[in-house]
């Protein structure tokens, strides 16, 4: 694998000295196209689809603190328009220049204990910068690997591979349609991403040259405009990391699981229920809030944080479950996931009232 | 599992179509096309796929039979009409669902839903959350396996939305409110039939509704006005309740505890919590064991300095009640005998005030006005009296104490409905 990455590596350096433009380069039209192309690689995102090595001008990043989707591995790429940049935003996603797109890949491993060997790309979501503002679309791996074909109405995909423990692990995965995208990512009535904010890219990657500071990645490569120095820019704990502080973790979760929705623009701004990192209105975290229209979902508990008693708070109810109409989130999950479940509770047990 | 190229080459050829079409002027109709999904394999995903692809004036067509679904449907493009063949021909089922938080969410605006069932859907009916001018006509949404405390908790359920037209639809079986409208502005809820539900319809934290021509029956309660603290939209108020048939509602509630419905006792006609300027006439009351009317309070403690708990201005008059109060259910049930005893009077007040005003008095558009018929039974709980003065109150039940009236809000006009 590092071999070839780098014969390929010096390959395009060739190519590129050779023609003066890069070999795989990104496609401006296909970005900026009015109806998406039928194919992933009609974007020339990746100079190798399978092992999904970005072609030049698409940067991989990741973010302190992922949405939990079933334990699907993921693949994050950005790719700015070259001569211009994102401009920095303190709260919220960056504001990408027109042109600009975020790509995501879901993939499992054919065995969690070794999970960067045989993994299976199932699908890779792009959000595409036009002038009107983000489309959200997804493309849905072949068999061979070697194409994603666009999937407006989204799809269900059968994974059965081996968990940590060595147990079968088989799940329906589903691939959300066009409207499902905005099910998560609508803000008011546009579209916009979720990952790229300050406070999820501030932590290392390992780049190819060496590991960095995302943001200062960024700044330096002129792909951000605008950013603060990192002393000054908030950063979420990875909420598995255990010498971080549990409210921070507890609240890194909430943010990035719940608040793209529970916020006081999102999709569920009815609930009055708002998770955003941010939040200091303590009811309006749910803490002694009562349910607004959980229906079943209230598990027959009163609160949604009922502080010292994870079993009596809806969050945990939800957030435990896996059945329609009572599991949070809605979309993008079919399992729950124990350690955030273990996680929220211990941090609902040390709330004081 | 393919996406249908059919509808895809529809849709660019109809776009073609529609700029060859607007070198003629005025040809109003040019660019509206219909989209017809038909039963049989692949139907899940060829309505996704048509609702996403829909463009505004077009029409999608559910033609009739029975579609088993598995994942939620959605639409999020204005001036969309999506038409069944009749709530018994065209039956959208959610049985098998495994995804999705309701049956169909509308995320749009200038939106038709009519002639179509939704059945059995894991958690809410049909949806819609931030519309403008959404229209729900002739639906049926059902639970079929009636009253269950596992069923979703709203039928027809727009939430967050403006000029709300509901007309003519059935919901049946709802854990919560069959058709519920919440944080809302401009509403008619009117010719619909809710049953077996908790609530059958319920108007909550809302602006400007008239809610006419509907049958509430064999609900745990029939019509519910409600105002509840930290929510985003609050002092619901200029609601109208008038020629309704409010009937039998004599289901046991089994709604979930922790919602706020789970608190209404069986056999409740009208509940009025919180709000301001109702409105309740011309209803025709009968067979409801707890009570034909009950205003009252918030019951629950709240933090919230912006929420008005008590309710403002309630106008009752010109109904008609038979009979009623005679099984009172439930703790509500429980505390309106402990005073009054049974049967329970057709209209009951709570009697809670905010305490200055229990000292002062409460100005006249504050005031609970009611005009009906001699023979009418009333009572006034006098809760407030009952807390500050354990050892010297008695309940009222002198309904001449109420006589006046408020002045009517306007008719609720929609633009979808010849209004403004």
């Amino acid at each position: 694998m590092i071999d070839s990455r780098l014969i390929k590596g010096v390959w395009l350096a060739g190519a590129f000295l050779l023609s003066g433009a890069p070999a795989y380069a990104v496609s401006a039209e296909a970005i900026l196209a009015d109806r998406p192309p039928k194919l992933l690689s009609e974007f020339g995102f990746f100079a190798e689809m399978k092992a999904q090595e970005p072609a030049a001008g698409v940067v991989p990043f990741s973010i302190n603190t992922p949405l939990f989707s079933d334990k699907a591995l993921k693949f994050r790429f950005v790719h700015v328009p070259e001569g211009e940049a994102a401009r920095f935003v303190a709260d919220e996603a960056f504001e990408f220049p027109v042109g600009s797109a975020l790509i995501k890949t879901f993939a499992f491993p054919a065995d969690f204990r070794e999970s960067d060997r045989d993994v299976r790309l199932i699908e890779t979501r792009v959000l595409l910068r036009h002038e009107d503002g983000w489309q959200a679309w997804a493309y849905v791996w072949n068999e061979k690997q070697t194409e994603a074909e666009l999937k407006i109405a989204g799809a269900r995909v059968a994974i059965e591979t081996v968990d940590e423990s060595g147990e079968p692990f088989s799940i329906a995965y589903s691939v959300p349609n066009k409207n499902q995208c905005k099910g998560c990512h609508a803000l008011g009535d546009e579209i916009v991403p979720l990952g790229p904010k300050a406070r999820n890219l501030n932590g290392d990657f390992a780049y190819l040259d060496g590991s960095r500071n995302q943001l200062e990645y960024w700044v330096e490569h002129g792909m951000l405009a605008g950013a603060p120095p990192l002393t000054e820019t908030v950063a979420v704990p990875d909420w598995r990391d255990e010498t971080a502080d549990l409210d921070a973790r507890a609240r890194a979760w909430l943010d990035v699981n719940c608040a793209h929705c529970h916020r006081r623009e999102g999709p569920a701004s009815n609930s009055g229920l708002f998770l955003t990192w941010g939040e200091e209105d303590r009811r309006a975290l749910g803490i002694m809030k009562r349910p607004v229209a959980a229906g079943k979902g209230s598990g027959d508990r009163e609160f949604d944080i009922k502080p010292g008693d994870p079993d009596g708070s809806i969050l945990i109810y939800r957030v435990d479950s896996t059945e329609p109409g009572i599991m949070m989130p809605e979309l993008g999950r079919t399992l729950a996931d124990p350690e955030a479940v273990a996680l929220l509770r211990e941090w609902i047990s040390t709330l004081s009232q | 599992m393919a996406h249908s190229p059919g509808l895809w080459q529809a849709g660019s050829f109809r776009r073609a179509a529609a700029s060859l079409a607007a070198l003629v002027v005025f040809t109003g109709i040019a660019g509206a096309a219909e989209h017809r999904v038909e039963p049989g394999e692949g139907a899940n995903e060829r309505l996704i796929e048509a609702l996403i692809l829909a463009e505004p004036g077009d029409t999608v067509t559910i033609a009739a039979g029975r579609y088993e679904l598995t994942d939620g449907l959605s639409l999020d493009v204005d001036e969309v009409t999506v038409r069944g063949e009749g709530t018994d021909r065209t039956v959208l089922s959610f049985k098998g669902q495994t995804g999705a938080g309701e049956g169909l969410l509308v995320t749009s605006d200038k939106v038709v839903l009519a002639d179509f069932a939704v059945e059995d859907t894991k958690g809410d009916g049909i949806k819609s959350k931030g519309s403008d001018q959404i229209t729900f006509r002739n639906l049926r949404v059902e639970w079929t396996r009636g009253p269950h405390e596992e069923n979703g908790a709203y039928g027809v359920y727009p939430v967050s939305s403006k000029n709300v037209l509901i007309d003519g639809v059935t919901v049946r079986g709802a854990a919560d409110a069959g058709i519920y409208v919440g944080q809302s502005e401009d509403i008619v809820v009117r010719n619909s039939v809710a049953e077996y539900n908790v609530a059958g319809i319920e108007i909550e934290n809302s602006y400007r509704a008239d809610v006419y021509g509907n049958r509430a029956a064999h609900n745990t309660g029939g019509i519910l006005v409600f105002d509840l603290p930290d929510l985003p939209v609050q002092g619901g108020h200029d609601i109208r309740v008038f020629d309704n048939e409010i009937v039998d509602n004599d289901t046991p509630n089994f709604a979930p505890k922790g919602n706020i419905v789970a608190i209404v006792p069986k056999g409740m006609g009208v509940m009025v919590m919180a709000n301001r300027n109702v409105h309740v006439f011309n209803n025709r009351f009968d067979g409801n064991g707890t009570a034909h009317v009950l205003i009252a309070a918030y019951p629950n403690e709240y933090d919230d300095d912006s929420y008005m708990f008590v309710p403002r201005g309630v106008y009752i008059h010109g109904n008609e009640y038979g009979e009623g109060g005679f099984e009172p259910d439930g703790e509500v049930g429980k505390i309106i005998t402990d005073v009054i005893g049974e049967p329970v009077p057709d209209i009951v007040w709570d009697g809670v005030t905010r305490i200055p005003e229990y000292f002062s008095w409460v100005s006249a558009e504050n005031r609970i006005y009611i005009e009906e018929d001699e023979g009418t039974s009333f009572a006034n709980l006098k809760m407030i009296s009952q807390m500050l003065l354990p050892w010297g109150w008695w309940p009222s039940t002198d309904i001449a104490a109420h006589a006046g009236s408020l002045p009517e809000p306007a008719p609720v006009q929609l633009p979808q409905d010849g209004g403004a």
